[in-house]
């Protein structure tokens, strides 16, 4: 699953980047909302988030997008947590759903907070995707499951290492762990920039990969075009089954 | 020290962070709980606030300048305290804290660079790897603190992203926990971040009212009329503020108005009284604009540049308890200069915004002002203010 920002490099040539990827044939699309602290996101995603802001983009814009795409593909919008309250969570998410979006991911929004989220989505026909992380302990993936809707995102801590069994071995964690939290589909991100970090997260048992940094650089450095080499690499690197879910990275 | 270590204040607070980080504030929370009523973490801590430090800092009655503002003014030196300013009670703390649970790498924010100094400090006395984050803006204006930060050991990385200052390194250094959670204590510098951390820090920071409060009585024979501080994400306000709060004493924060309220050029959420929202994981008083995205602050002093605000601050206001207000860079500047010429004692910026309010209302039969450090890293700002005729490069 590819993510891309909203808006970056700027709102008209955002739309270009989306057509690239869907060009590649994707199941599903992340799409970020560009924040002024996005403390979840690594550093190419934080600078496309600061130049799309810079370049103007806002709600407006990403709403835009959501409209001209979210028929061709599910749309899942990643928005921050003060973003939705200074809309307003009821507010925000009848108008994600009014313009097309299948789903919202809050990265900083706990489930302890996302009570009134998920009731707001539920009424609004919109999936709301949670993180697990290795460390959530058993009261915690209780919890995540109550809230979460649509699918789980496993985040896996991998650090440095290059090693691949070792990351295989962390995705089995945090996938094991997800599939404890509810009976969604997982999805893996966080750090997934090549075809053999895809192939080991599909391998560990993903329902799905998320690639996001590598796509965002590639934008930057190359344009669309970048967008659907990258996303075609790593697809050519899975297995033929599961090719056409690319996945993210942060 | 009892009770429970609070998740919220009112409707401020909570934990706004990414999944991955819930685990380690847990473990953070649980570790203060037991550390705190463990008499021999406590006496550690407490030899080194006492050798290490230099506590307890003097309460000193300003006598000149309480004749100039026609009342009494007691100031509690925190710019006696080891380097320099009140940054390290907490540093300490933390750091002993974060040995004690394992963690060997320490990292760190900073905005004016003292609570890097503090930290590096900190991790020096106690063999910590240390890397503090510092706004690339923050890097070029207060030169000398990152010196020192390096020749201590520590290691800073510039932030270049956004407006270069303190909140982006607050951002950075999160992400840094998030990628390194398992063998990283965040040692955050102020009363702000997701619980525990604004209890944590007023905890290790009360001992600037415990003490005042004891050398007030003793000395004067009485309570303050008003305790008055600088407010940034307000870690010397809540730490001075702690042990008056049930006294019938009057709370004052002063917040950065930097070219004033209206300008929307400052630091001061608490005085401008906006919809409240969430930064570096806290509900709490913040500049934001309609969409939520989180504006820059504008102050002369480093320290006081940030958006947001501690929870407990943002409580205290609600309810009453105490009032904030703010005064702008240039009256900060002028108090600065006062206390230089009328007592000796070269303050910091930061501490200069207490010392301006005071300026500006007069000082009451007892007033006392945390001097929340000293000004050595401020002269090339104020000295190119002078050179320069007054007006900001």
């Amino acid at each position: 699953m590819p993510y891309l920002m909203a808006g970056y490099p700027t709102p008209a040539q955002s739309g270009a980047a989306i057509e690239a990827a869907l060009s590649v044939g994707v199941d599903l699309l992340e799409l970020g909302v560009p924040y002024s602290d996005p403390l979840a996101d690594g550093p190419v995603i934080h600078a496309a988030a600061s130049e799309a802001l810079r370049a103007g983009t806002r709600l407006a814009d990403v709403l835009a997008l959501l409209r001209a795409y979210g028929q061709a593909v599910p749309i899942i919008l990643m928005v921050y947590a003060n973003q939705l309250l200074a809309r307003g969570v009821e507010r925000f998410v009848g108008e994600a759903a009014q313009a097309g979006a299948a789903g919202l991911i809050v990265p900083d929004l706990p489930p302890e907070e996302a009570g009134e989220l998920k009731e707001a989505c539920a009424a609004a026909g919109l999936a709301l995707a949670m993180l697990v992380a290795p460390n959530s302990g058993e009261a915690r993936l209780a919890r995540i499951g109550a809230v979460a809707s649509g699918f789980l995102y496993a985040v896996s801590v991998l650090g440095t290492t290059g090693e691949r069994s070792l990351e295989e071995l962390r995705y089995r964690e945090a996938i094991a762990l997800a599939r404890r939290a509810a009976p969604l589909p997982v999805a893996v991100g966080f750090g997934i920039a090549s075809a053999a970090h895809a192939a080991a997260a599909l391998q560990a048992g993903a329902d799905g990969v998320i690639v996001g940094s590598r796509l965002v650089r590639a934008l930057g450095e190359e344009g669309p075009a970048g967008v659907g080499a990258a996303l075609a690499e790593i697809a050519a690197g899975l297995s033929g089954e599961v090719g056409a879910s690319v996945g993210r990275g942060r | 020290m009892a009770g429970a270590i609070e998740q919220r204040f009112g409707p401020y607070g909570g934990r706004y962070v990414p999944e991955t980080l819930v685990g380690a504030l847990n473990e953070l929370e649980q570790a203060w709980l037991e550390a705190r009523e463990d008499p021999a973490f406590r006496g550690e801590l407490a030899g080194l606030l006492r050798d290490f430090a230099g506590r307890p800092t003097p309460l000193y009655h300003a006598k000149r300048l309480s004749e100039a503002l026609g009342g009494k003014v007691l100031l509690k030196r925190e710019d006696l305290n080891h380097t320099g300013s009140h940054k390290l009670n907490n540093a300490l703390g933390q750091a002993l804290l974060a040995k004690r649970m394992g963690k060997r790498r320490i990292i760190a924010e900073t905005g004016a660079g003292q609570h890097g100094v503090a930290t590096a400090t900190a991790c020096a006395l106690l063999d910590l790897e240390c890397v503090v984050y510092m706004g690339a803006t923050d890097v070029a204006r207060q030169r000398p603190n990152v010196e020192r930060m390096e020749l201590l050991g520590a290691r800073v990385e510039p932030v270049a992203v956004g407006a270069a200052t303190l909140k982006e390194a607050v951002s950075a250094a999160i992400r840094d926990w998030v990628g390194n959670v398992e063998t990283t204590h965040y040692v955050i510098g102020s009363a702000v971040g997701p619980a525990p951390y604004p209890a944590l820090v007023r905890d290790l920071q009360r001992v600037i009212g415990d003490e005042a409060r004891a050398q007030v009585l003793e000395r004067e024979g009485r309570l303050p009329k008003r305790v008055v501080a600088c407010v940034g994400g307000g870690s010397n306000a809540i730490g001075i503020f702690t042990a008056f709060l049930e006294d019938p004493v009057e709370l004052v924060g002063v917040e950065a108005g930097g070219e004033g309220l209206a300008s929307g050029r400052h630091g001061a959420p608490l005085s401008a009284n906006g919809r409240p929202g969430v930064l570096h994981g806290s509900f709490s008083a913040v500049l934001q604009d309609e969409e939520g995205q989180i504006l820059e602050a504008h102050s002369i002093s480093a320290g006081l540049d940030y958006p947001g605000s501690g929870p407990q601050h943002a409580y205290l206001r609600d309810s009453g308890r105490a009032t904030y207000t703010a005064v702008e860079d240039r009256e900060a500047v002028a108090a600065f200069r006062r206390l230089c010429r009328l007592e000796g004692i070269i303050p910091a910026l930061e501490s200069a915004h207490a010392l301006a309010w005071l300026e500006k209302v007069g000082a009451s039969e007892l007033d006392l002002v945390c001097l929340s450090g000293r000004g050595d890293k401020d002269l090339e700002v104020v000295l190119g203010l002078q050179r320069s005729g007054g007006e900001r490069p």
